[in-house]
């Protein structure tokens, strides 16, 4: 069983949950931008939440399947067509042998996971098929689909066809707050600095890509800009002596020199992920109890969330 | 020594404010009793040149454990002073057709070009970080006198095995990639293989001490001929 790519739009790549323990090796993490939406188009079909899915960026994804099975998708609104019929997002759906799966251009969020029954079956590359492009490492030889490619999928078996009831799906705002742990550097910004960052509104730039996501707004630099490079986790707001906070994600460098006043939480990096060059943000502060019980909080939602049953 | 939390699941642990050997040995040392003393609880650990990042499992454990297993960490490797790493010979052929900005450095440094390449191997180096591309090794620290800053435009291409300067820093370039460092030679030996275990030759903690080949030793350890028939730019 397989799939072929047709047309690999803008920017489509293999993710699993991503690739752990080789930091050392100097090899990121790479995994979906927004984990939450992978997670629930794993889910949909069965699959281990942490299977190889398509992480489909701005849209413009068509594919070919091979053989009968379901496939899932989730995440930004983009309008999906199987054989030219209009269908649902967070939805089970049964694809036949040659059908096509088409996906427009995102009408709001920017990512959205395409997951296949069983799970995509690409070669793994240190403990994980996760794509990352600057590595050239995971995926299909380290790089984007591309027309014709061809992703091995699970054999088929029946599945209970879901769907995620419409009030439970995550909407795509414009506009967003987003939570950070104080970290790091925090100490070498001053009081009235960390203020005016946690009162501004910054404003998403162009210059954003699975490494990082460049806001601007009010100029936050803390003044020292001589540091020894140091290890660098996912969703650390580094800023730079121009004061314009960055926010790093899966794709990130994994050590690098700029102060960083904390780290947002990784449920919102998957929302900063969803937004397009001029959606704005402001950031709260959290401490590292509430993070951990918010994430507690939000596991247990998702685990407690029961799927709508489809007949047939 | 002081623990910062980092994140949500993971804490940096400054072991300095400056590059020491010694930092580098208990850094080395932190990172191998938390691989053994933390298990599944771990989920990935950042050496770099006075800090550790490590990243936990929020789900497995709070951060008051974690913080508590940092603690008995730093208390068992308070005492480190040696490095336990493993000292690594990596071969190099110094030469202007290999190493573009040589002249350069040599120039600088106001000595002749043999004595700026004896400069650069005649000492061992230690491995303080490991980043920036997959196996990119940071090597320090190089003598003062060899000391340059970054060059004004960075090459689009640096080829794979060149050896560079930057600062007092010194690297080999694992693959070939855009760059800003100060190129002086070439090395034959892959730092960065996936398909073999271990796929990098070193490990942060390790110490290198380069060894000056010649052309021919270079193309006989499975050097690139085309890297010097065709000069690197």
């Amino acid at each position: 069983m397989s799939i072929q790519v047709i047309q690999p739009g803008l920017l489509s790549l293999l993710q699993d949950a991503g690739r752990y323990g080789a930091h050392n090796i100097g090899l990121t993490t790479g995994g979906p931008l927004d984990r939450q939406a992978f997670e629930w188009a794993n889910r949909l079909l069965g699959n281990q939440l942490d299977a190889c899915a398509i992480e489909v960026s701005f849209g413009g994804l068509q594919l070919q399947v091979q053989a009968d099975t379901y496939i899932a998708v989730a995440g930004a609104t983009m309008p999906l067509q199987i054989d030219g019929v209009d269908m649902d997002l967070w939805t089970t759906h049964r694809v036949k042998a040659g059908s096509k799966i088409s996906l427009a251009y995102a009408q709001h969020g920017t990512r959205t996971y395409v997951a296949v029954a069983g799970g995509i079956q690409t070669p793994s590359s240190f403990g994980s098929r996760s794509t990352v492009v600057r590595e050239k490492i995971g995926g299909l030889n380290g790089g984007k689909l591309v027309d014709h490619d061809i992703l091995d999928c699970m054999p088929t078996k029946q599945l209970q066809r879901y769907t995620l009831p419409p009030n439970l799906r995550p909407q795509y705002a414009s506009h967003v707050r987003l939570k950070v742990v104080l970290g790091y550097q925090h100490a070498l910004f001053d009081r009235p600095t960390k203020q005016l960052f946690f009162s501004s509104t910054y404003t998403m730039t162009d210059r954003a890509d699975r490494m990082g996501m460049r806001l601007e707004g009010p100029n936050v630099a803390c003044g020292t800009s001589q540091m020894l490079s140091e290890g660098i986790c996912h969703g650390a707001i580094q800023v730079p002596a121009d004061g314009q906070p960055i926010v790093l994600l899966n794709d990130r460098q994994t050590i690098g020199g700029y102060p960083k006043i904390g780290s947002m939480m990784s449920r919102d990096t998957a929302r900063l992920a969803q937004l397009r060059p001029g959606n704005t943000v402001e950031f709260c502060a959290v401490d590292i109890h509430d993070a951990h019980n918010l994430n507690a909080l939000a596991a247990h939602r998702f685990q407690n969330t029961q799927l709508a049953a489809i007949d047939g | 020594m002081r623990i910062e939390v980092a994140s949500e699941n993971s804490f940096i642990i400054y072991f300095n404010d400056h590059i020491a050997a010694h930092t580098s040995a208990q850094i080395g040392a932190c990172a191998t009793y938390l691989r053994h003393s933390m298990g599944p609880l771990l989920i990935d650990l950042v050496p770099s040149y006075a800090s550790l990042l490590v990243i936990y499992h929020a789900q497995m454990g709070d951060h008051y454990q974690v913080k508590r297993l940092l603690r008995e960490a730093l208390a068992q490797v308070q005492d480190e002073s040696a490095s336990a790493g493993k000292l690594i010979h990596l071969p190099v052929y110094y030469a202007e057709e290999s190493g573009p900005d040589l002249a350069l450095l040599a120039q600088r440094a106001n000595l002749s070009i043999e004595d700026t390449i004896a400069l650069h191997h005649n000492m061992a180096y230690q491995v303080y970080a490991i980043g920036f591309a997959p196996g990119f090794a940071y090597l320090g620290e190089v003598d003062k006198r060899l000391a340059a800053p970054r060059i004004a435009t960075p090459r689009l291409k640096v080829p794979k095995g060149a050896v560079a300067i930057a600062d007092r820093q010194t690297a080999v370039y694992p693959s070939q990639s855009p760059g800003g460092w100060n190129l002086i030679g070439l090395c034959p030996t892959p730092m960065f293989n996936p398909q073999q275990d271990p796929p990098m030759p070193v490990n942060v903690g390790d110490q290198i001490k380069f060894e000056p080949i010649n052309r021919s030793e270079f193309l006989q350890q499975g050097g690139d001929e085309q890297l010097l028939l065709e000069p690197i730019a």
